[in-house]
């Protein structure tokens, strides 16, 4: 499915909390339940045949909305990495801010992942940070995907851009006497 | 060297480059609201940090708020106890906020430009994706998450990478019944729900030149429903009129400084954009969309696309979409049956798109079939719509004017769509859902808006002008 916006991923109705807590319950919450409740058979959250740490998804995934409640949704629900051809930009920043990280692979290499999961619903799929590499593990195929060399380091170490930003506060300070 | 309406904001905000990484960029206007925000003060408190220059941070309820009795307390509990949060927050740390009550409360990206904040060559930020409608005072303007929300606050910096540019250009003269509603869902039914996704989009040429404010602020709010980061155009004479005299605008010299300063936010002849696209704004027919993404939008004498006209990878999304609308491949859009009118949001809801509406109802009915919803942007459109005689309108015509907020745009209050039903939506998503559990969105201008009130179904506007 393209252009997975995130009203689908967490609807409006459910981002009142005051806290980043427990958004996954919700997630994906019309796709995943009928109006009363009930799971829907046919989506792919609902079988169990299908889990795991991955979220491999469609051309323009998280676009609309700049909720990062979306974000909050997808790794509350215990998702680490969402792969996809295609990010929507906010949603990328989101994702990268809650260490979820968001992996931009090719339209031929998210076909084959397509492939080989509905091959194998236990397919492997490794994600490497450090080495920046997406690997079919059946297969061997490997991708390598961007990431720049800020954020690989924050992940790599759990630093936030806001620890970053107080460390240059004085310069910051110096930047607003000048403009 | 030339440089382009983007790169001359830009620039002069960048505070530092970090090699092989983002830019820090100050950000000189942070707007906040109540559902992006109690986390990110949340975080401050945990980390034991202040905001730092809460004189450049205003506030208002807007997402949340109901659109009648707004004297009364918030009967929802959850989206009281976020408007409650909101205002203790705002207290605690020193922050100007217009809440309910207040003569300013409104929708966040129609009270920043209406009270004078939003200016020219500033950088802006919400937490709000809509955020782009400000880039129409040549600001460059974009929505965030919630992290930054925190980082914003607690450093007045963001950390960004510089987007790649495209400009549209959009020249001559724009057909009868068509207005700057249907120019931007004419752009995004081109180029797609993606299609600027990673790039500052600056609109041009004479068509949005003559353009009114608030007909800017429509096109630049909509970028985002093409992946834009922001959307933005130059200031000009229109700009600074509509800016005159606003409660939070310069004054006296100041004006006069500012002024100059401002007229030189233009892109240099020779400047050099990644992407041009040109349009020809006598293309342009008044439009609707279909579908459950704002880029699957045709004119209104046309018809559903047929699955042979649609490209093999988009048909899963594409059979999935007119199933959930309820659509036919093939069919005619005229005369679909309306149930619900929306007339409001951030994209549509100023005293411009009130007038446009009132002045083509003025003496009609609505259709039996069908309510009406009028969601004023803020208590000023508001005030002004009163003032004006427009409610009276509205009241014979049948509609329904309400209280400032989002509304029906988002169905997070108690204003939803209900299942099953169609609304034509002055709003910015037709994502499924988005207007309540199941309901159907078509979006339009607000005079394609008013023409489906009266007739009750989906209708070329066109052919009720005289």
């Amino acid at each position: 499915m393209e252009n997975v916006d995130t009203d689908q991923i967490i609807p409006a109705r459910f981002l009142k909390a005051t806290t980043r807590d427990g958004f996954g319950e919700n997630l994906f919450r019309d796709w995943r339940y009928n109006s009363d409740g009930q799971p829907k058979k046919d989506f792919v959250l609902n079988n169990p045949t299908y889990k795991g740490k991955i979220l491999a998804a469609a051309k323009n995934f998280g676009c609309g909305s700049s909720r990062e409640h979306a974000a909050w949704a997808i790794k509350d629900y215990g998702f680490d990495v969402v792969v996809s051809s295609f990010f929507a930009d906010i949603f990328k920043n989101n994702a990268l801010n809650n260490f979820l990280l968001p992996v931009t692979v090719s339209d031929e290499f998210l076909q084959k992942i397509f492939s080989a999961v509905e091959n194998d619903p236990e397919a492997e799929i490794e994600v490497n940070v450090e080495n920046q590499t997406i690997t079919l593990t059946s297969t061997g195929e490997q991708e390598k995907f961007e990431i720049n060399n800020y954020k690989k380091t924050c992940l790599l170490n759990g630093y936030d851009d806001i620890d970053y930003l107080l460390s240059i506060k004085p310069e910051i300070e110096k930047f607003e006497t000048i403009v | 060297m030339a440089k382009t309406l983007f790169e001359k904001i830009w620039e002069t905000h960048v505070v530092q480059t970090i090699s092989g990484g983002p830019s820090v960029l100050y950000i000189d206007k942070h707007f906040i609201h109540e559902v992006t925000s109690p986390q990110a003060f949340a975080g401050l408190k945990k980390r034991g940090i202040g905001v730092f220059r809460p004189k450049q941070i205003v506030a208002t309820a807007d997402h949340n708020v109901p659109t009648i009795h707004q004297e009364l307390p918030i009967k929802e509990e959850l989206s009281r106890l976020q408007v409650e949060a909101l205002k203790k927050n705002c207290a605690e740390f020193g922050i100007e906020l217009y809440g309910l009550g207040h003569p300013y409360q409104g929708i966040v990206h129609v009270i920043g430009p209406e009270l004078g904040i939003t200016q020219p060559g500033m950088t802006i930020v919400c937490g709000d994706s809509h955020t782009s409608t400000h880039g129409a005072f040549g600001t460059i303007a974009f929505g965030i998450g919630t992290s930054e929300v925190e980082m914003v606050m607690a450093t007045q910096c963001l950390l960004q990478t510089k987007p790649k540019l495209m400009r549209i250009n959009v020249d001559g003269t724009l057909n009868k019944g068509v207005v700057s509603k249907d120019i931007i869902l004419y752009i995004i039914s081109l180029i797609s729900a993606s299609g600027a996704t990673g790039f500052a989009v600056e609109f041009a040429g004479s068509a949005i030149r003559a353009l009114s404010m608030e007909a800017r602020m429509t096109i630049c709010n909509m970028s985002i429903e093409m992946g834009a980061r922001c959307g933005m155009i130059a200031p000009d004479e229109i700009t600074f009129s509509y800016m005159k005299g606003k409660p939070f605008a310069p004054q006296g010299k100041e004006w006069d400084e500012k002024i100059a300063y401002w007229s030189t936010l233009y892109s240099d002849a020779d400047s050099k954009f990644d992407k041009e696209i040109n349009i020809d704004a006598a293309d342009i027919e008044p439009m609707i969309t279909y579908g459950t993404n704002p880029g699957m939008g045709i004119g209104v004498s046309g018809h559903v696309p047929l699955l042979n006209e649609i490209n093999e990878k988009e048909k899963p999304s594409f059979e999935k979409s007119i199933q959930y609308m309820g659509f036919e491949a093939g069919a005619n859009i005229k005369g679909k049956k309306v149930d619900y009118v929306f007339i409001g949001s951030c994209t549509n809801s100023r005293i411009e798109d009130l007038r446009m509406v009132a002045s083509f109802v003025k003496g009609k009915k609505k259709a039996d079939n069908v309510e009406v919803w009028v969601v004023p942007g803020s208590k000023q459109v508001e005030k002004q719509a009163i003032e004006e005689g427009i409610n009276k309108i509205f009241e014979e015509a049948g509609f329904n004017l309400r209280q400032p907020g989002c509304s029906a745009c988002l169905g997070m209050n108690e204003d939803k769509i209900p299942a099953g039903k169609y609304c034509i939506s002055t709003s910015n998503r037709n994502f499924e859902g988005r207007q309540g559990p199941n309901a159907r969105t078509m979006l339009a201008s607000p005079l394609s808006a008013a023409a489906a009130a009266i007739t009750g179904v989906v209708t070329d506007v066109r052919e009720l002008m005289p």
